[in-house]
């Protein structure tokens, strides 16, 4: 047991030197990781704040230029000013503008019988660039509130968890999830395959040392490496981005360590499949980055998807760990409420590994 | 020239004879193009309402029977007080309250009416502004319905007509297929030539090949070549494939999508070859790779609007040729802009292009 | 100092240093046509990095050389195409067939198609290599790569080839047979740089060098040698120069 021990520490420690070694590498994999955060986690959002209107004018008023003053002053639009009627294809299709709004002839009749509750013709015709159809929904019904604001009962509107619609918070998970799987797997997957392309696998592996040795041993640096990268990216988005992470730290770490123990079994599954580092590659950046960010929830709600890719998103490890850590880091969740997304990154950790042993040890017989 | 030919031969047997690539190129933008256009939607649906009804009189009943039959809205049930609604949405098992206040009927027929109030969850920030613009619609409408019942005058909601152009059902699905096209080229066209180029150098046949007098911009024009053409077929088959799907083509000038491709093939291989001449690992190159693939994908306008970031953030997506590739692909598949609407993109991207291909047959050094 | 221009090889004060590490430091030496000249040196000497010099591979901190009547700092190109090089570790394309890589090394030395056929089977002709024309390299052993990678090397005629430890790895017989092919070469007119550290392939060699922590410490023909130092076998000649050595090993 001892010897054993003894055996698994000095590869360890060959493992560490290996990654400490190659300093540039070990520099861009601490350095990447973290300009990717705090670039992503300020700039990211799906919300729409800044739709480009203009302006058909054919008779001015006073009304009007008080209504088009009010899309100047408001910071969801940008007025690109007027613009002659027969441009607004142009301008739509060039885009300059997302959406115009063109007034009637006789806006001022239309808009005093409109406040005296009388039935009326519209009070402007909307055109929106539709190529976009969220812009087109969102940036519709925005213009329509700004424009009938005066007019039309109103109820009053809360959004719950982040009043600002601050949507750092809400993809800092996401853009964690995404760096973390695509960055363990690369990682493994290519120290793994790299010596089986030099060949010098073999010659672990009819060492008697047990491949389970050599290959925890392989991880347990990206692990370290990994930790470094998440404490980093932790006090990153408390301190600049400011996320709450009002849960507390013990779940949200407990969770992260397990998501990249995954994130590293990911590599080392892909490891077994391939014998190239070229396809090593190929499949842990190429082949993770389209599903973890399009499939994982970082961007586009689950709830959204057909019912099949729903079920496909299930086999996405980036899909629970994201869905947990916007509990616990936004919403403060107590731990017992994610209990269902950590069981199962818990079980698809636990199937990999033992995917991957199967097939090292197929190998050897 | 012969040198060239001979180059190429090599790089084109290597491309076939690999077990995995040729299959990747093909089925990658098959699988893009079939799985992806469902995923990418921002509309919102079936958002979960629970209705706090402290009035319990016939309009805020009219009000939670609109609710139950929206298409849009999943009716959850009706609470008895906000607390416990709050509690529900806390949970994540409803998205939005309604709560109507206590005689809320009787101050709408007086004619000052008490307000509704709406609240939503908004970590999801679209569903949370969308859905309460959908219950502020839905509420509104419901009331007036009620007042007309009651035949009373003097609540007409005024209205603006929208008319939505270029996409005029508004499918999702259009709007994000020239996107993935543009992340299938920004991954294969990155990627691919930088693992290539690196796998010389680990490997030691770069050094085979630089003591021989081939001139570099020989060599790297050997190694780009085979990437354009890969590049090229991925735009065709995806271009194909959403036409069978989808039944979508642009509605701009086909010529026209596969210049600005052309160019942006050019311009994403380069730059792989100039991660690739700055790495001497594959890993460096594809973390390198992987830096830049994601700032194209996810600041590109891709994804997310441009106009949705920081002010400084849109000034820096200025120097992303993912930015000016977009607006050409959408405003052409889309909206049929030619190149003459496009001139200032067209010539962003140009300038990139050879930028970049200057950059990648400099750095290449076959002397250290 | 002047350089001989008769000579194939004439390097005066060649030095490279990578930071403070001073790799090469001034060598000079000359090699004249058709001879084979052993660069002999423990690992770490030195002798790659002034090989990689002369082929044009690395630019030298200080020192002047010509190769080929070419200047190596200057004229690194037009060295390129009159040498042959092998590398120590085998570079040629593992995923092309044998004939593949003939046809393209050929090409880019500028050999029209039905030359490079005609010399590839002349080569594989002589070495009894003609069935396996068209077997991908990578699936070939050890020694087949080594004779293959020196018959590429010699394909386009080159006045010299550099060898760069050509026999690392590779069984007694085949070593003995790889010495001969260079002693062919070396017959038919082309010299032949070739380095080292098994000191018994030093006999092969009309002349030697031996490199210690980057400087040539002696240079002369192997049985010279062997009698200045009163030595039985260049193994002992080479171990009395390298006690001093403070890297390699």
């Amino acid at each position: 047991m001892k010897r054993k021990r003894g055996i698994f520490i000095a590869f360890v420690k060959k493992e560490f030197w290996h990654l400490l070694r190659d300093s540039r590498t070990l520099l861009v994999a601490l350095l990447i990781p973290v300009v990717l955060m705090i670039l992503f986690g300020f700039t990211i959002n799906t919300e729409l704040n800044n739709v480009r209107v203009g302006f058909v004018i054919p008779h001015p008023s006073e009304s009007i230029r008080r209504m088009t003053e009010k899309f100047s002053g408001n910071p969801y639009f940008t007025s690109v000013g007027q613009i002659p009627p027969t441009r607004i294809d142009e301008i739509l299709r060039r885009g300059v503008a997302d959406a115009v709004i063109v007034f009637p002839e006789d806006f001022d009749r239309r808009l005093s019988a409109a406040r005296q509750g009388l039935p009326a013709e519209p009070l402007a015709q909307l055109v929106m660039d539709a190529s976009n159809p969220n812009t087109a929904i969102q940036g519709a019904a925005y213009l329509q509130g700004v424009i009938l604001g005066d007019v039309a009962v109103s109820p009053e509107v809360r959004l719950l968890f982040n009043p600002q619609m601050k949507s750092a918070f809400y993809f800092v998970p996401g853009i964690m999830g995404m760096l973390f799987l695509i960055i363990c797997a690369m990682l493994t997957s290519v120290a793994i395959v790299r010596e089986k392309e030099r060949g010098s696998m073999e010659v672990l592996l009819v060492s008697p040392v047990r491949p389970l040795v050599i290959i925890f041993a392989k991880m347990i640096p990206y692990f370290f490496l990994s930790c470094v990268n998440l404490a980093t990216i932790l006090l990153l988005s408390r301190y600049v981005l400011k996320v709450p992470l009002t849960a507390g730290i013990v779940s949200i770490l407990g969770v992260s360590l397990l998501y990249i123990a995954l994130s590293l079994a990911v590599g080392l599954f892909i490891s077994t499949v391939t014998h190239r580092q070229v396809t090593a590659l190929t499949i842990s950046a190429m082949g993770l980055i389209m599903p973890s960010v399009m499939l994982s929830g970082m961007l586009f709600p689950i709830e959204n998807l057909p019912r099949i890719l729903q079920y496909l998103s299930c086999v996405i490890p980036a899909r629970w760990f994201i869905d947990a850590m916007r509990k616990l880091m936004i919403e403060g969740l107590r731990f017992t409420l994610i209990l269902d997304d950590f069981l199962i990154l818990l079980g698809m950790t636990v199937a990999l590994i033992a995917l991957a042993l199967l097939r090292f040890n197929d190998k050897i017989d | 020239m012969r040198t060239l030919g001979v180059l190429l031969e090599k790089e084109f047997l290597q491309l076939f004879r690999d077990p995995f690539m040729p299959k990747m190129i093909v089925f990658f933008p098959i699988l893009v193009m079939l799985i992806f256009p469902w995923v990418a939607t921002l509309e919102v649906k079936d958002v979960r309402v629970t209705v706090v009804d402290q009035d319990n009189s016939s309009l805020s009943r009219l009000i939670s029977n609109e609710i139950e039959h929206s298409a849009y809205f999943e009716f959850q049930e009706v609470a008895k007080d906000y607390d416990r609604a709050l509690l529900r949405l806390e949970e994540d098992r409803t998205d939005a309250i309604v709560s109507i206040p206590a005689g809320f009927e009787e101050s709408l027929l007086k004619g000052s009416p008490k307000k509704i109030s709406i609240s939503a969850n908004a970590v999801n920030a679209v569903k949370g502004s969308v859905g309460s613009q959908y219950l502020t619609q839905i509420t509104g409408s419901a009331q007036q319905e009620f007042l007309q019942e009651k035949g009373i005058q003097g609540l007409s909601v005024p209205e603006v007509t929208v008319t939505n152009r270029y996409n005029e059902t508004l499918v999702y699905r259009n709007y994000m297929i020239p996107a993935l096209m543009i992340m299938l080229l920004i991954l294969v066209c990155g990627f691919l030539p930088a693992l290539n180029i690196v796998n010389e150098k680990e490997r030691g046949t770069i050094e085979q090949i630089n003591v021989t007098p081939v001139k570099q911009s020989v060599f790297m024009l050997a190694k780009l070549i085979p990437f354009w053409v890969i590049g090229l077929v991925v735009v065709a088959i995806s271009i194909f494939t959403s036409f069978i799907l989808y039944g979508l083509v642009p509605s701009g000038s086909w010529l026209e999508v596969f210049l600005a491709c052309m160019i942006f093939i050019i311009l994403m291989s380069a730059l792989g070859v100039v991660v690739a001449n700055y790495s001497s690992t594959m890993i460096e190159a594809i973390f390198l790779m992987f830096f830049v693939i994601m700032i194209f994908v996810l600041m590109g306008g891709l994804l997310t609007p441009i106009e949705s970031m920081p002010e400084w953030a849109q000034y820096f997506t200025f120097i992303l040729p993912s930015r000016y590739f977009n607006t050409i692909m959408r405003a052409t598949y889309l909206k049929g802009a030619s190149i003459l609407d496009l001139r200032l993109e067209y010539a962003a991207l140009a300038a990139f292009g050879l930028i970049f291909g200057l950059l990648a047959a400099i750095t290449y050094r076959k002397r250290s | 100092m002047t350089h001989c221009n008769d000579c194939l090889i004439s390097v005066r004060d060649l030095t490279k240093k990578f930071g403070d590490f001073t790799a090469v430091d001034h060598i000079s030496f000359d090699v004249g046509p058709g001879e084979i000249f052993g660069f002999l040196g423990a690992n770490g000497a030195g002798k790659t990095t002034a090989m990689r010099m002369l082929c044009g591979l690395s630019y030298p901190t200080s020192g002047t050389g010509q190769v080929a009547g070419y200047d190596i700092n200057r004229q690194g190109e037009r060295i390129k195409a009159h040498i042959g090089y092998m590398s120590q570790k085998f570079s040629l394309y593992e995923d092309l067939t044998v004939f593949e890589n003939m046809r393209l090394y050929g090409g880019i030395y500028g050999l029209r198609r039905k030359e490079v056929e005609e010399r590839a089977d002349a080569i594989l002709r002589r070495l009894d290599f003609l069935e396996e024309r068209n077997t991908l390299v990578g699936s070939l052993p050890l020694g087949w790569k080594q004779k293959l990678a020196f018959s590429v090397a010699t394909l386009h005629r080159p006045k010299i080839i550099f060898l760069d430890e050509p026999t690392g790895g590779v069984d007694p017989i085949t070593r003995r047979q790889f010495w001969e092919m260079i002693g062919g070469a070396a017959a038919g007119g082309t010299t032949l740089f070739v380095t080292t550290h098994y000191m018994d392939e030093a006999e092969y060699c009309g002349r030697v060098s031996v490199m210690v922590d980057g400087r040539i410490m002696a240079l002369d023909s192997p049985a010279r040698l062997k009698k200045m130092y009163g030595a039985a076998s260049m193994d002992e000649v080479f171990r009395l120069l390298a006690r001093g050595a403070e890297r390699g090993g």
